[in-house]
């Protein structure tokens, strides 16, 4: 369940980091908006990507 | 205590430097993956992608030109190196010392870590410019060469300091790095882009390549830039890793490999770090040139800053450090192997700091194709060398690995190679005017040619002394 948790977690960090990008081209969202939920998906990945990465190892 | 434990670390950290890595080390393709995908998709693509755009690449020119170019590296790497590193599972330095001598191993020591501490040292200074975003650091230009400021070098000492800590750790610590960090690069590389793209009037799919044609790659170089055509960028998407693969660095990293194939993960770190990144950063570097209106002025922090904020900034430092750590460190083993008693980790230390110092010249950056294929150039015959060393001489009835087996501190038929190939390659460029992108392919097969002629004449003689036979 643990593991799952941080896989979630860790992807939703590489989701958070391209997704907004593609809201600002279609016009969805604006820049701003997209550099603070890319800021949250770095914040996501450095935390849980290296447990996730260590754990599917 | 905490220091201690950091020293019985250190000291454990064991390279292998003088034996064949055994079974037991072996990784799998996965593990190159990572470090090819992180290592290329780095802080030189932050780099490279606008300098392309400065040069007046056109778009067509720069998508085609790069496809080719980065599968003939994969080829290389996978055809040329990586075969010989799995059956040898030496390092490069150790392979030299075999064929060249020891004594020449020493100079081709010198002038390769010289190459990595510039290479190394000009990723540590893309990494200063996005850590000097919040100090409002005056930016270099295209044309600048020496340090403008005083705030600017210690922020590149402070860069310097935490890059050559992390590769005193040794290539695992390297490699766990670059693994976490470059799933995420690709991705803000790419986002960056996107999220620009409004700005340049791309609003749909079918606005992109008109947008690519006319503002972005349009095929007018920038004042005082040379102009760049689909040879040049071939020629540099192959060469520009020369020294790794065709010049055959990367014996020191595929020795670790299982089979011969993990040569095909180099494809990881070329079509998405040399062919996407070098795109996305060539639209982010539009974006900056729409907005200065064509200012000389580069710094690539700034520039993924605007795109991407925070996140692009921290990205340009994370770029830079994955690109300086694993060169760092094979800088660190270059000079290991002149100085073979020493531990890995002090060696590297000491490089480190001469890296750091050497970043503190934007020219670094700004010179940096001519730099990079330069590097490459330099280098390359050696891995002419090992390569017919390797699959020819025995075959010709001629002594592989010459140097260990006759005794000789010198291999002057491969100190003849390389000093001869690179002579001719300058003669070429200053009598047909054939830039330094082009000259590692003519510049191969004078190698081999020369490495053949003269291990024929110099093993002859020696054979004709008793003594030797």
């Amino acid at each position: 369940m643990k593991r799952i948790l941080v896989g979630i977690l860790a992807l939703s960090g590489l989701a958070l980091t391209l997704i907004p990008s593609v809201l600002v081209f279609a016009g969805a969202i604006s820049t701003q908006t997209n550099k603070v939920l890319m800021a949250a998906g770095m914040l996501l990945w450095f935390t849980m990507g290296p447990f996730w990465i260590r754990r599917a190892k | 205590m905490i220091l201690d434990k950091l020293t019985a670390r250190l000291e454990s950290v064991q390279e292998f430097e003088k034996e064949p890595v055994p079974a037991s080390r072996h990784k799998s393709w996965r593990s190159f993956l990572g470090m090819y995908a992180g290592e290329h998709t780095a802080g030189t693509e932050f780099v490279i992608g606008p300098l392309f755009v400065a040069h007046g690449a056109s778009a067509g020119d720069l998508v085609l030109g790069l496809f080719a170019g980065n599968l003939l590296a994969v080829l290389s790497w996978a055809f040329l190196c990586a075969p010989i590193a799995v059956k040898e599972r030496i390092t490069l330095y150790y392979k030299l010392e075999k064929i060249c001598g020891k004594n020449l191993t020493i100079g081709y020591n010198l002038v390769n870590a010289l190459m990595f501490c510039f290479l190394a040292g000009s990723m540590i200074a893309v990494s200063a410019t996005a850590v000097g975003i919040p100090f409002d650091i005056p930016l270099a230009k295209l044309t600048d060469w020496l340090p403008g400021h005083f705030s600017w070098i210690l922020i590149v000492l402070g860069v310097g300091s935490v890059t050559t800590l992390v590769a005193t750790l040794g290539y695992e610590q390297v490699s766990r790095f670059a693994n976490i960090a470059s799933p995420w690069m690709i991705l803000v590389f790419l986002a960056a882009a996107i999220a620009v793209l409004p700005e340049l009037g791309v609003t749909s799919i079918a606005d992109f390549w008109p947008a690519a044609e006319s503002k972005i790659w349009t095929g007018v170089p920038l004042a005082g830039q040379s102009k760049f055509t689909f040879w040049h960028v071939m020629f540099f998407a192959w060469f520009c890793n020369m020294a790794m693969h065709i010049g055959m660095a990367d014996l020191s990293i595929f020795r670790y490999a299982r089979s011969w194939k993990a040569g095909f993960t180099s494809a990881g770190g070329m079509y998405v770090g040399h062919y996407f990144a070098w795109l996305a950063s060539g639209i982010l570097y539009a974006v900056f040139l729409q907005k200065s209106q064509n200012s000389l002025e580069f710094a690539p922090g700034p520039i993924a800053y605007y795109a991407a904020g925070i996140t692009g900034a921290f990205c340009v430092i994370i770029a830079g450090l994955t690109t300086a750590n694993p060169t760092i460190y094979r800088a660190g083993l270059a000079v290991q192997a002149i100085i073979p008693h020493s531990k890995t980790w002090k060696v590297t230390l000491i490089v480190g700091l001469a890296t750091t110092t050497a970043a503190c010249f934007p020219a670094l950056v700004m010179r940096l194709l001519d730099f990079v294929a330069l590097y490459g150039l330099v280098l390359m015959p050696m891995g002419a060398i090992i390569f017919i060393d390797f699959y020819l001489l025995p075959k010709l009835g001629l002594k592989s690995e010459y140097a260990e087996k006759a005794g000789l501190k010198i291999n002057w038929a491969a100190a003849g190679t390389w000093v001869f190939t690179l002579a001719a390659c300058l003669f070429i460029n200053f009598s047909f005017g054939v830039e330094i992108f082009f000259l590692g392919l003519p510049g191969w097969f004078v190698a081999v040619a020369l490495y053949l002629g003269l291990s024929f004449l110099f093993q002859q003689s020696k054979i004709e002394k008793p003594g030797l036979s």
